[in-house]
C-alpha cells in the first residue's frame, strides 16, 4: 500500500479515464465539456503511458506521450475553432441540434 | 518512501477530485478551473515517477495554452449554460452503468497481468541512469536523432492546426478599412495628382 508502483498510476489513470468518458455521457448538450472530457481521457494515456516508460525503463513511452500531447492540443485549437464557428451561425452550441446533415 | 506514498495520494486526490468537479460543475468556468488543477496535480504525478520534462510541458502546453483556449472561448461564447444543462440528469443511468463496466474492466485487466520476463530487456531506448543524464537530456537525445521525423511530423500537425484554425475563424466583415498594401504601392502620381491651372483671381 506504502510502496507506490506500476499498478497505482494505471489505477489512477483507468479512474480518469472514466471519468472523462461518464463526463461524455453526463454532458449531451454542452460540446465544450464533452472536449474538456477528451482532454482528461488524453490525460489519463499519458499517465498510462509515462508509467510504464518508466517502469520498463524504456524512455520510448515518454517520447510517444509527447507526441500525443502534440495531437492533443491541436485538436483542442481544431475543436474549439469549428465550436466557435458554429456557434457564430447557428446561435448555440447543443449537441442535439447538430444533425442538419440527418438524410 | 512514506513521503512518496504521501505525496501520490495526495496528487491522486486532487486529480480525481477534480475530475469529478470538470464534468459535474454548474458553471463551464469553473470546469475549465478544475481542468487546470487536475493537469497541474498530474504535473506533480509525472515529476514523482521521473519525467521531469514531460510535467513541464504539461503545465506549458495544457494548462498555458489549451486550457487558456478552453477559457477564452467559454468566456466569448454568449450561450445560456443553464438552458444547456436540461436534462442532466438524463442520461446519468446509462452513463453510469456503462462507465461502472469500464471501470471494472481497466481495474480487473490493471490487477491481474504480469510482464513478460524479457519485456525489461527488450526495450527500444534504455532509460539512462537518472544521476547521469537528466530526464530532458535523455529525451531530448532521443528525439532529435531516431524520431527526428516523428518530431517534425508533430510540427506539420501544429501547423495544420494552426493554419486550420485561422481559416475557420477569420471571416470578412462589411465596413472594415482595411490596409491594402498592393494598392498603395501601385499608387502612380499621374492616377491621384492632377494639375490645373488657375486663373487669377477666380478659383477653380
Amino acid at each position: 500500500m506504502l510502496e507506490i508502483g506500476l499498478s497505482h498510476y494505471l489505477t489512477l489513470a483507468a479512474v480518469l479515464f472514466t471519468l472523462g468518458f461518464f463526463g461524455i455521457f453526463l454532458n449531451r448538450k454542452n460540446v465544450i465539456i464533452i472536449l474538456m472530457s477528451i482532454e482528461l481521457m488524453l490525460l489519463a494515456v499519458n499517465i498510462n503511458l509515462v508509467a510504464f516508460s518508466v517502469e520498463l525503463g524504456d524512455l520510448v513511452g515518454q517520447v510517444f506521450a509527447m507526441f500525443v500531447l502534440t495531437v492533443a492540443a491541436a485538436e483542442a485549437a481544431i475543436g474549439l475553432a469549428i465550436l466557435v464557428v458554429y456557434f457564430r451561425n447557428r446561435g448555440t452550441i447543443e449537441v442535439e441540434d447538430i444533425n442538419l446533415m440527418k438524410g | 518512501m512514506i513521503i512518496q506514498a504521501i505525496a501520490f495520494y495526495l496528487f491522486a486526490f486532487v486529480a480525481v477530485a477534480a475530475g469529478v468537479l470538470v464534468i459535474s460543475a454548474r458553471n463551464p468556468v469553473h470546469s475549465v478551473l478544475f481542468l487546470i488543477l487536475a493537469f497541474f496535480s498530474s504535473a506533480a504525478l509525472f515529476v514523482l515517477m521521473g519525467a521531469e520534462f514531460l510535467a513541464m510541458i504539461l503545465v506549458v502546453v495544457y494548462v498555458g495554452a489549451v486550457a487558456v483556449l478552453f477559457l477564452f472561448v467559454v468566456m466569448m461564447l454568449d450561450v445560456n449554460f443553464v438552458q444547456l444543462r436540461e436534462g442532466f440528469l438524463q442520461y446519468l443511468p446509462v452513463g453510469g452503468l456503462i462507465g461502472l463496466v469500464l471501470l471494472v474492466e481497466l481495474l480487473v485487466v490493471v490487477g491481474a497481468w504480469v510482464f513478460a520476463p524479457e519485456a525489461a530487456a527488450s526495450g527500444a531506448a534504455p532509460t539512462p541512469a537518472p544521476d547521469a543524464v537528466s530526464n530532458t537530456h535523455a529525451l531530448g537525445a532521443l528525439l532529435y536523432t531516431r524520431y527526428v521525423y516523428l518530431f517534425q511530423a508533430a510540427g506539420m500537425v501544429l501547423l495544420v492546426a494552426m493554419i486550420g484554425a485561422i481559416v475557420l475563424t477569420h471571416r470578412r466583415r462589411a465596413g472594415v478599412r482595411k490596409q491594402k498594401i498592393a494598392e498603395q504601392v501601385g499608387r502612380r502620381p499621374e492616377d491621384t495628382v492632377e494639375v490645373r491651372k488657375v486663373p487669377t483671381g477666380q478659383g477653380i
